[in-house]
């Protein structure tokens, strides 16, 4: 982003100004919030200490500011302080909670569960698994970016050790039934893995009323820093038990050796405080903003669609395809707000979400898509700005698309011999 | 990714948006692409039938911007030529012109590709009368 720019929104009764570029973007990752920042500021220079020095201040200091921040976190989803494991991110998390479930229980089978619509660090971890003799079941999902807890049954069998589903989708911001799926598990004495990192510290999370065994935390999506994160592991009910993926000086309690990264620990311990605190309002705030953007869109274009389900959502997450226009050239066109879309041409691999394919959208719909991620520090004038633009540009993209006039003229796209060899 | 500014001059400003009559004789329609690809051009032309020169182009793209440029580009090439000179327009002129990185470059393939389709459909309409003296392939 090159300039900074101030733009006006006029929304019928009210004009406010804001600040551009806008950042919607906050599945991505989120700005450190300022209370954060405040708390971890000490940590870089006067209290600078190895958490694992047992024998001075320095290391007694760092050491009771981990402590504080591993019980903040715990506090929010409802764990005991010690049943927290720091990390560097969630990627680690989850290579850790699985990889390192899959190892310890090996003797006890060799079957693991997922859905098709996790994130590639579970997914490519799991793949990972198979090269090495583990099976994997990929749950699909329904339209409304849901696994069915009866297929989940079924999928269970006498060799399987652990299931991980995620809370909640980082593309559709959809909330998948944890608690009943961890029910299952539990009935069946299989183990609960759940990638939390979008769901922790914008719905209310409980690892005991979600029958979760484990669970991965990271703090940029909440307000925190990038590069730090935790895993709850349960001790109690069952108690889990999980092979170390990384090996050194025993930190961890042994589950993840190396030297703890305080200044990001403090900060994800704040971050999980404030949210707490902050999360009946701000939950309340954002849907509100959400619906907002949504009841914009709908009144004002035709053909959009709504990807998986508006009933079990965060509340932030707002994702559309705009049919007949294509993701890229949209993003082109509102180049002074930051949003992701599904469309092939914004991914590395030149290949459209697989997510939203999993809901059984065609490729062109899934082309089509944006991805809407409204936070903290987003404003009503900046929802009223970020509308009015995708209104302007879809518009003016629909002017161009030839598919869009077809339709019009009564067309069925589907009819159609679309010469597409080689492509 | 960072676009050319040819790129965002054509995305901003796309030239010769438009549809003609696809079932008057004098104009050709290229239809090329596939919705489910991300990328889907027609591009239309009108020829004077006794010059065979192309008088009028337009063009509607659902696609990227360098998709929706490589299309706008390709009407103002052919605008002024004779069917025959529109035939030599080659993708990897449109990929110099617009700077088109190499993840890009099938949008050009794309625009080629409409040109052809769209001289392809019009010397078919004229196929057996003496205005198509010279017919050439017409790869679809």
């Amino acid at each position: 982003m090159s300039t900074t720019a101030v733009a006006t929104t006029t929304n019928g009764n009210a004009s406010a100004s804001v600040k551009l570029p806008i950042y919607m973007d906050n599945h991505a990752t989120t700005p450190v919030d300022p209370r954060v920042l405040e708390a971890m500021l000490p940590y870089f220079k006067n209290h600078f200490g190895n958490a694992a020095s047992r024998n001075h201040q320095f290391g007694w200091e760092a050491e009771q500011a981990v402590e504080k921040a591993r019980e903040q976190i715990a506090k929010l989803v409802g764990a005991s302080a010690k049943e927290m494991i720091f990390t560097s991110g969630a990627t680690e998390s989850d290579n850790l909670a699985i990889k390192g479930v899959a190892e310890m229980y090996r003797e006890k089978g060799n079957h693991i569960i997922t859905a098709a619509t996790e994130h590639k660090a579970v997914l490519d971890t799991c793949k990972r698994l198979e090269k090495n003799g583990y099976r994997v079941t990929y749950l699909p999902v329904g339209a409304d970016g849901l696994v069915s807890l009866d297929d989940l049954k079924r999928a269970i069998d006498d060799k399987t050790i652990l299931v991980t589903i995620m809370y909640a989708n980082n593309e559709i911001g959809v909330l998948q039934p944890v608690a009943e799926i961890g029910k299952i598990c539990h009935e069946k004495g299989v183990l609960f893995h759940s990638d939390a990192v979008q769901a922790i510290g914008k719905v209310p999370v409980n690892v005991i009323k979600d029958n979760i065994d484990l669970m991965s935390i990271t703090a940029h999506k909440i307000y925190g820093p990038k590069g730090v994160g935790a895993l709850y592991v349960r001790r109690k009910n069952p108690r889990v038990q999980i092979t170390a993926q990384i090996d050194g000086g025993g930190h961890e309690r042994g589950m993840r050796s190396g030297t703890l990264n305080v200044p990001g620990i403090v900060g994800l311990g704040a971050a999980c405080e404030i949210a707490m605190n902050d999360m009946p309002e701000e939950s309340k705030r954002l849907a509100y903003l959400r619906d907002k953007l949504r009841k914009k869109l709908e009144d004002n274009l035709d053909e959009i669609h709504i990807n998986g389900t508006m009933e079990h959502r965060l509340p932030g997450n707002l994702n559309m395809s705009f049919v007949y226009v294509e993701g890229e050239s949209l993003l082109m066109g509102i180049n002074d707000i930051a949003v992701s879309s599904g469309s092939a041409c914004t991914s590395a691999t030149l290949e459209p979400s697989y997510v939203l394919k999993a809901l059984g959208l065609g490729d062109d719909v899934a082309h089509s898509s944006i991805r809407f991620g409204i936070g903290r520090f987003n404003t009503e004038a900046e929802v009223d700005y970020v509308a009015d633009k995708l209104i302007d540009t879809v518009k003016k993209l629909r002017e161009l698309s030839p598919l869009y006039e077809m339709v019009k003229e009564g067309i069925d796209l589907k009819k159609i011999q679309w010469a597409a060899e080689g492509h | 990714m960072a676009y050319s500014n040819k790129v965002i001059d054509h995305y901003n400003n796309p030239r010769n948006v438009g549809t003609l009559d696809k079932g008057s004789n004098d104009v050709g329609t290229g239809l090329v692409g596939a919705p489910e690809c991300g990328d889907v051009m027609r591009l239309q032309i009108r020829v004077n039938p006794d010059t065979q020169v192309i008088e009028e182009a337009k063009f509607k793209t659902f696609g990227c911007g360098s998709a929706i440029a490589s299309s706008s580009l390709a009407t103002e090439w052919v605008k002024g030529k004779t069917v025959n000179e529109a035939l030599t327009i080659k993708n990897t002129d449109i990929v110099k012109e617009l700077s088109l990185p190499p993840v890009k470059i099938h949008c050009s393939v794309l625009a080629e590709d409409a040109i052809r389709a769209a001289i392809g459909d019009w010397k078919k309409k004229h196929a057996g009368s003496e205005a198509a003296a010279e017919p050439v392939q017409a790869k679809a």
